[in-house]
C-alpha cells in the first residue's frame, strides 16, 4: 500500500465516524465539534486530489468561520437535557426511513452519472484544483456568475448591517 | 531506499525538522516570557526577575515547575473533556502555523538537499490563515466548558475580536499578494533576496497587518480577552496549573509565529541585504539566513513588548470601531491603490 492509500483510508474512516458522531452525540456542542472534524477529513481528501486551494478554503470558510458562528449560537442558547423537547419514537422512525430513501437515491444517481462511470479519481496529480488554474477559470469562463455571486454577498452584508442597526 | 513504497529519508527528514521547529518554538516562547518580564522591568525602572540563576536566566524554568506542581482544579459542573481539550487545541493551533515558514535556505545532509522548511505548499499564506482561524476554538471551547458566565463572555469577546481583525488582516495581505503574485512563502522570500523588501511596496499594508497581528495575539492595546484588572480576567478564569500555562504559553508562541510571518512577508525573511545573494557556500548561506531571521523576529517581539508596556488598553466598542470602520476601509483603499499602481506599471508608466 502506498502512503496515499493509507492516508485515504484513514481520512475516509475519520470522515464517516465523525459524521456519525455528529448525529449520535446528545450534546449539540459535541455535534458541532465532530462536524469540524468532518470538514478536516474532507479537506484532507481535497489535498490528496491535489486541490489545495479548495482544501484550505473549505477549512477557512466552513471550519473557521461558519462553524464558529454555529458554536456561538449553540453556546448562547443554553441547551440543557431537561429543557430539550423529546421527540416521538414514530417521528424518529419516519426520519430514518425518509433519510435512507434519500441516501439510496443519491448513491444510485452518483453511480449512474455519465461523468463518473469508468473513471478513477486522480490522486496527487491533476492541476485543476490549484489556485492559478482555478483563478483563471473563475475570471475568464465563469466571470459573470462569479461577479453576480459577489453582488449577492454584498446584498447579504447590507442586509445584516440593516438588521443589526434595528 | 523504498520499503512500503515510502521515501523513508524524506519521512525521517521531515520528522526531525518538525521536532526541531516545535522544540525551538517552545524554547523561544519560554524565553519570551522571561524577556517580557525583563522588558517590563526596564520600562518601569525596576530590576525584574534576577534570583533564579545568573541574571535570573532560570526564571522561566522555575515558572514552569511552579505551574506543573500546582493543584489541578476542574470545576464541578464543568464539561470535563472539553475543559481539557480547550488548552490543547489552543496549543496545537499555535504550533501548527510554523509548518509553512521558510527558516533558511537549503543545506546538504548525507548527499540529500534539505530545505529548511517543513512544507513548501503553494498556498502557504492561506494555510496560515486557516490555522489562525482554528485558534479561536481553543478559546471558545475553554470558555464555554468552564461553566462560568464570565469565562463565556470573555470567550465570546475574544472570538469576535479575532474574527473581526482576521478580515482586515486578510485584506491587507491581498494587496501584498497582488505585488508578489504568489502565495508560497518560500517564493515570496526568494523574490525579496537581492531586491528591495516588500515593506517598500506595502508600508500601509504592513501597518494594518501589524495592528491586526497585535489584536490576533491578544496583546495590548487589544488584550480585552484577558483584562484581569477590569473585566474579571478572561476565558481562562477557571483554569489552573499547566492548563492555564498552556493558554498563556500558546499566546507567546502566537507572538513568535506572527513575528516570523511579518519578517517573512514584509522584511525579506532570511535575507540579509547585500550579503545573502553573494554567499557562495550553500551551508553558510542557510546558517546566516537562520540567524538573520531570528534577529528580525526578536526585534518584532521586542516591539510587541514595548507596545504592551507603553499603551493602555482600548475599550471594547473602540476596539470594534477601529477594526470594522477604520482598518477594513483602509485595507480596501490600500488594495485599490496597489491595483492602480500595478496596472500603471504594466502599462510602462503611461496612462
Amino acid at each position: 500500500m502506498a502512503i496515499t492509500h493509507i492516508i485515504f483510508w484513514f481520512l475516509t474512516a475519520l470522515a464517516l465516524v465523525s459524521a456519525l458522531m455528529v448525529l449520535l452525540s446528545k450534546n449539540p456542542v459535541y455535534s458541532v465539534l465532530w462536524l469540524i472534524a468532518v470538514f478536516f477529513a474532507i479537506s484532507g481528501h481535497y489535498i490528496l486530489l491535489n486541490a489545495q486551494f479548495l482544501a484550505i478554503v473549505n477549512m477557512i470558510v466552513y471550519a473557521g468561520a461558519i462553524m464558529v458562528l454555529f458554536l456561538f449560537v449553540i453556546m448562547l442558547m443554553n441547551l440543557d437535557k431537561e429543557t430539550e423537547p423529546q421527540k416521538d419514537i414514530w417521528m424518529k422512525v419516519a426520519g430514518v426511513i425518509s433519510g435512507g430513501c434519500l441516501l439510496i437515491q443519491l448513491v444510485r444517481l452518483a453511480k449512474d452519472a455519465p461523468e463518473m462511470v469508468n473513471k478513477t479519481a486522480l490522486l496527487k496529480t491533476g492541476s485543476i484544483g490549484l489556485i492559478e488554474n482555478l483563478g483563471k477559470v473563475l475570471f475568464s469562463d465563469y466571470v459573470v456568475p462569479f461577479e453576480i455571486s459577489s453582488v449577492l454577498f454584498l446584498s447579504a452584508m447590507v442586509g445584516a448591517v440593516v438588521i443589526g442597526k434595528k | 531506499m523504498t520499503i512500503l513504497a515510502l521515501d523513508w529519508f524524506l519521512l525521517i527528514e521531515k520528522l526531525i525538522l518538525i521536532a526541531i521547529i516545535i522544540f525551538a518554538s517552545l524554547g523561544v516562547a519560554l524565553y519570551t516570557t522571561f524577556a517580557e518580564r525583563k522588558v517590563a522591568a526596564i520600562l518601569q525602572d525596576r530590576p525584574g526577575p534576577n534570583r533564579a540563576g545568573p541574571f535570573g536566566l532560570l526564571q522561566p524554568l522555575a515558572d514552569g515547575l511552579k505551574l506543573i506542581t500546582k493543584e489541578e482544579i476542574i470545576p464541578t459542573h464543568a464539561n470535563k473533556w472539553l475543559f481539557i481539550l480547550g488548552p490543547g487545541l489552543a496549543m496545537t493551533a499555535a504550533l501548527m502555523t510554523c509548518a509553512v515558514v521558510p527558516w533558511g535556505g537549503t543545506i546538504e545532509v548525507l548527499g540529500h538537499q534539505v530545505d529548511l522548511q517543513i512544507a513548501d505548499v503553494n498556498i502557504g499564506i492561506l494555510y496560515v490563515f486557516a490555522v489562525v482561524s482554528m485558534g479561536v476554538y481553543g478559546v471558545m471551547i475553554g470558555g464555554w466548558a468552564s461553566n462560568n458566565k464570565f469565562s463565556l463572555m470573555a470567550a465570546l469577546r475574544a472570538a469576535s475580536q479575532a474574527i473581526s481583525y482576521e478580515l482586515a488582516m486578510g485584506l491587507s495581505l491581498i494587496a501584498l499578494l497582488m505585488v508578489t503574485g504568489s502565495l508560497s512563502l518560500r517564493t515570496i522570500v526568494e523574490q525579496q533576496v537581492g531586491h528591495v523588501w516588500n515593506i517598500v511596496y506595502q508600508p500601509l499594508g504592513f501597518l494594518i497587518f501589524f495592528i491586526c497581528a497585535l489584536a490576533e495575539c491578544n496583546r495590548t492595546p487589544f488584550d480585552l480577552p484577558e483584562a484581569e484588572n477590569e473585566l474579571n480576567f478572561g476565558y481562562h478564569q477557571e483554569y489552573s496549573s499547566m492548563k492555564l500555562g498552556f493558554y498563556l504559553f500558546s499566546e507567546y508562541i502566537n507572538m513568535f509565529i506572527s513575528s516570523t510571518i511579518m519578517a517573512t512577508m514584509f522584511f525579506g525573511g532570511y535575507d540579509l541585504p547585500f550579503v545573502t545573494s553573494h554567499l557562495s557556500i550553500p551551508g553558510t548561506a542557510a546558517i546566516v539566513g537562520i540567524v538573520v531571521l531570528m534577529a528580525k523576529v526578536v526585534m518584532f517581539i521586542f516591539l510587541f513588548m514595548w507596545i504592551r508596556w507603553t499603551i493602555p488598553r482600548f475599550r471594547y466598542d473602540q476596539l470594534m470601531d477601529l477594526g470594522w470602520k477604520k482598518m477594513i476601509p483602509l485595507a480596501l483603499a490600500n488594495m485599490l491603490v496597489t491595483g492602480f499602481f500595478i496596472l500603471w506599471h504594466q502599462n510602462n508608466w503611461h496612462f
